[in-house]
């Protein structure tokens, strides 16, 4: 990658519109702005047509010679299939309230990054191709052919969108573009254009359970690192099992919080958790994955690779189910699981062991948010909390866009984090809760190569924080997402330096305090706490 | 720019043909043939279109949620921006679709790059211009059924008297004349003067507000100016509606350009952006509830076929290292 600007210029966005209309500028790739191709062998893999090298910056894509049959074809199909689709290319009136609303176009300025542009994209061939008004007047009404600038375009602006439906929430017919995003990437994927940073987490999580490819001996040698750790830390042993059948609860995270910093520290929040409480869990390497890839490609995919979860449900013989910090994650689960791979008719109604309270609001998927159950264990009284294990600590909480416009999660994880910190502060009210604004790396977008643009799109949101960072001297960015504990660190250091990011459940795994226990000198992260002997270079 | 001359050059075309028609002698045609093909298009466009989007299945239930969700007990659920209920989602439909609450969330992007800081102002204009434009038509729409009905019924009286409280001039003036012009002049005024929206739009986009700022206009000009008389035009109308169409001599070319543009309207509705009208009640993210882990939601294309890559299957892949890792399988090697 080239290497960035400083932040100063880089959030001097040119918002100018250019000279020409839009249908006359082609999409420009250069590295930074698109993500690498799906690779032949992992296309093959997923049965995907079209398996070939290309690149997005030479001329000759490869597309198959009947492309243009296979997306008028497609399109058709799905406009049957997708009531959704159909509104949505029908009632537009381009009245701009979302123009400004999309964290690429603000970081951008690119014009087709707002989501009445980009949406246009596909809207324009709806009308050239299915409609005879527009047909006729062409240009004029915004109808145009398929071509293959078009289809390069399409690649371009449906991966600079994260679906994080941010625009979808202001759009007063509530035209929503993760929708019409999700559904470009369907028709791109039956003539071979894709992303690999999609397609190969796809296939790993179809194979090895995971979206790393983590095989089940790696996995457990993982989490016994992260036992090790604890420990270390705490002087516990705890003991967590894998594939136990007759277990009271399956939990299930992403694969991301057992892999890498920040996310291994939720991972040791979890399974401290699950050790103060003496919970009947099992975690599974054959469905060791939260995240959906699939999401990312097509309803078949998607529908796949979330099966996996009531398949291992049901041969463990669990009663429920509990999901950990994830975002799009969340979306499926609330959104589409029961809809796909439902009805979980094997399952029980969850009900907390330790406080008898029954989840009526899950009542039909039989899984719940893991910040759910700890909230109500902490509303109970169950958790003895300390929360100078935090201190030092000026917190502030990201909301996730799945888990904000695609079930409305907000009150929950903030009564958490307000139990477990000495010190929180939200972010400005227009970059939180249902507006919040998204990290830049969803729906598959947290690939090295297209840092750049992500580091733009991530303007909104590291602006907010570096505002309550030199305003209150907030520290700390918490947040219930994978793919948040995987880019926001990136984007606090470029656009907030010296904000550390944290998983909710690491925070928590920091403040309980067990019976008789060691007196902790460290936090999750093996720093010394503030206050302890010896502990010196206290921040 | 294109689409904006091709739109503004396109009603003024429509208002001459009108207007020059009706004085050649055409008055049987503008007066009698347009408008029943006009809203014979109108109705079997606006019911096809309709149809086809009620008759093709939403798969999944994607309210696109603004609030907190249905929770513990003890977290205040926002009802109205996150329904869980039929009931709620009604009223959540009833503030979008009579108050625009989307629309109400609207802000402005302000990157004030000398001060580091991207901020967001409250933009409230295009809701409030919005929401004056669609209550002045809708007022004036109801007013226009007096020459329709005979007796008038005293609702419609009503909502004239109301209109007219001010008792400005002879006739007296509408105030929903006013505002709906003003309305709609704000709407083309933004679409010329900001530029992403100047970029956006298309001659569909100008058209229709060109059309109706030329049926308001006209509208005016016929009863403020031309005076025009007002008993003939009823009986022209409801000649029209109880199908004994009658062209009464002596009406203005006023009106004939006014109808005219209006026919253009109704037959334009079905095939343009103005189903919006039809398509926000039916809107996926809008008009389903938030309750999608309590309540399972039906998609009638569901392929059941789709199965996941099995547990057997995996442990079939990995599970001589499964057994070596002391994990549990279920078939011995």
């Amino acid at each position: 990658m080239s290497k960035m600007a400083p932040p100063e210029e880089l959030m001097n966005v040119n918002y100018a519109t250019p000279a020409e209309a839009w249908m006359d500028v082609k999409p420009e790739f250069k590295l930074g702005n698109y993500s690498y191709p799906g690779k032949p062998d992992v296309l093959k893999y997923l049965g995907l047509p079209n398996p070939r090298e290309w690149n997005p910056t030479e001329e000759d894509w490869k597309l198959p010679p009947d492309w243009r049959d296979i997306i008028r074809d497609g399109f058709r199909e799905l406009l049957g299939k997708y009531r959704s689709l159909k509104i949505f290319m029908d009632c537009c009136v381009r009245c701009g309230a979302c123009a400004d609303k999309c964290h690429f176009y603000i970081g951008s300025g690119d014009p087709k990054n707002m989501p009445v542009l980009r949406a246009e994209l596909l809207r324009s061939i709806y009308r050239g191709e299915f409609t005879v008004a527009a047909k006729i007047l062409g240009k004029l009404s915004g109808s145009r052919k398929l071509e293959e600038d078009v289809i390069k375009e399409w690649f371009m602006y449906f991966y600079q969108c994260t679906q994080c439906r941010r625009c979808s929430l202001y759009c007063p017919y509530g035209i929503d573009t993760a929708e019409i995003t999700f559904l470009a990437r369907d028709l791109m994927n039956r003539i071979g254009v894709n992303i690999n940073w999609i397609l190969e987490p796809a296939a790993n999580c179809n194979r090895t359970g995971n979206h790393l490819g983590i095989q089940p001996h790696a996995f457990k040698d993982m989490m016994e690192f992260l036992v090790d750790d604890i420990e270390t830390i705490t002087g516990r042993r705890v003991e967590p099992s894998f594939q136990r059948k007759g277990a009271e609860i399956l939990f299930i995270t992403p694969s991301g919080d057992i892999f890498a910093e920040p996310g291994i520290y939720t991972f040791m929040g979890y399974l401290l958790l699950f050790d103060y409480l003496d919970l009947d869990v099992t975690w599974s390497t054959y469905a060791s994955e939260g995240g959906n890839f699939g999401s990312f490609m097509n309803d078949k995919w998607m529908k796949k690779l979330n099966a996996k979860m009531y398949h291992e449900a049901k041969r463990l013989g669990v009663k429920y189910i509990i999901g950990g910090e994830c975002g799009h994650m969340w979306r499926v689960l609330n959104q589409y699981m029961d809809t796909m791979n439902g009805p979980a008719d094997f399952l029980e109604v969850p009900k907390s062991p330790i406080t008898g309270t029954v989840f009526n609001n899950a009542k039909s998927t039989k899984m719940i948010h893991l910040v759910e159950f700890t909230a109500d264990l902490i509303k109970n009284g169950k958790l003895n909390l300390d929360k100078s294990r935090n201190a030092g600590i000026t917190a502030t909480w990201h909301d996730s866009c799945n888990t904000s416009r695609g079930m409305g999660f907000f009150e929950e994880p903030r009564y958490v984090l307000e139990n477990v910190v000495e010190k929180f502060v939200d972010m400005p009210a227009q970059t939180i809760r249902e507006q919040t604004y998204c990290c830049g790396g969803g729906a598959g977008l947290n690939n090295g190569e297209f840092t750049e643009m992500r580091l733009r799109g991530g303007l909104p949101r590291g602006n907010a924080l570096k505002y309550v960072q030199e305003k209150f001297g907030v520290n700390t960015m918490s947040c219930i997402c994978a793919i948040d504990r995987a880019t926001l660190p990136g984007l606090a250091d470029y656009w907030a330096p010296g904000v550390t990011v944290t998983g909710l459940h690491e925070l928590v795994g920091n403040a309980l305090v067990f019976d008789g226990e060691e007196p902790r000198t460290m936090n999750l992260r093996q720093e010394d706490l503030p206050g302890i002997e010896g502990s010196e270079e206290e921040e | 720019m294109a689409g904006l001359m091709t739109a503004l050059l396109a009603v003024v075309a429509l208002a001459a043909v009108a207007a020059l028609g009706a004085g050649a002698g055409m008055s049987e045609v503008f007066g009698i043939a347009v408008p029943y093909v006009a809203v014979a298009i109108f109705v079997a466009g606006f019911i096809k279109k309709v149809v086809g989007w009620a008759s093709t299945p939403q798969p999944f239930s994607i309210a696109t949620t603004g609030g907190q969700q249905y929770s513990l007990p003890w977290v205040k659920q926002a009802k109205f921006d996150n329904p869980s209920t039929p009931g709620q989602t009604f009223i959540r439909m009833a503030l979008e679709v009579l108050c625009f609450r989307s629309l109400f969330r609207n802000t402005k992007l302000d990157n004030r790059v000398a001060e580091g800081r991207v901020a967001y102002g409250s933009d409230k204009s295009l809701w409030l211009f919005a929401l004056m434009f669609h209550y002045c038509f809708l007022v004036v729409f109801i007013r226009h059924f007096r020459f329709f009905l005979e007796p008038v019924p005293m609702i419609i009286t009503g909502v004239e008297f109301v209109d007219s409280i001010l008792q400005i001039g002879v006739p007296t003036l509408y105030l929903t004349d006013v505002f709906l012009v003003v309305g709609v002049t704000f709407l083309l005024a933004r679409r010329l003067w900001d530029p992403k929206l100047s970029y956006i739009s298309l001659a569909n986009d100008y058209f229709p507000l060109f059309l109706i700022l030329a049926i308001a206009l006209s509208g005016i000009y016929m009863r403020y100016v031309a005076k025009v008389d007002v008993i003939a035009i009823k009986q022209l109308a409801i000649g029209l509606v109880s199908f004994k169409p009658y062209i009464p001599p002596n009406i203005d070319w006023s009106f004939y350009m006014h109808f005219f543009l209006v026919c253009v309207l109704w037959a334009y509705f079905p095939f343009s952006k103005l189903m919006h009208l039809g398509g926000v009640f039916l809107s996926p993210t809008r008009n389903l509830p938030n309750n999608t882990r309590m309540e399972r939601y039906i998609n009638p294309w569901n392929d059941p076929s789709i199965k996941p890559h099995t547990y057997e299957e995996y442990e079939d892949d990995f599970r001589e290292k499964m057994i070596e890792a002391g994990l549990p399988v279920d078939k011995e090697a």
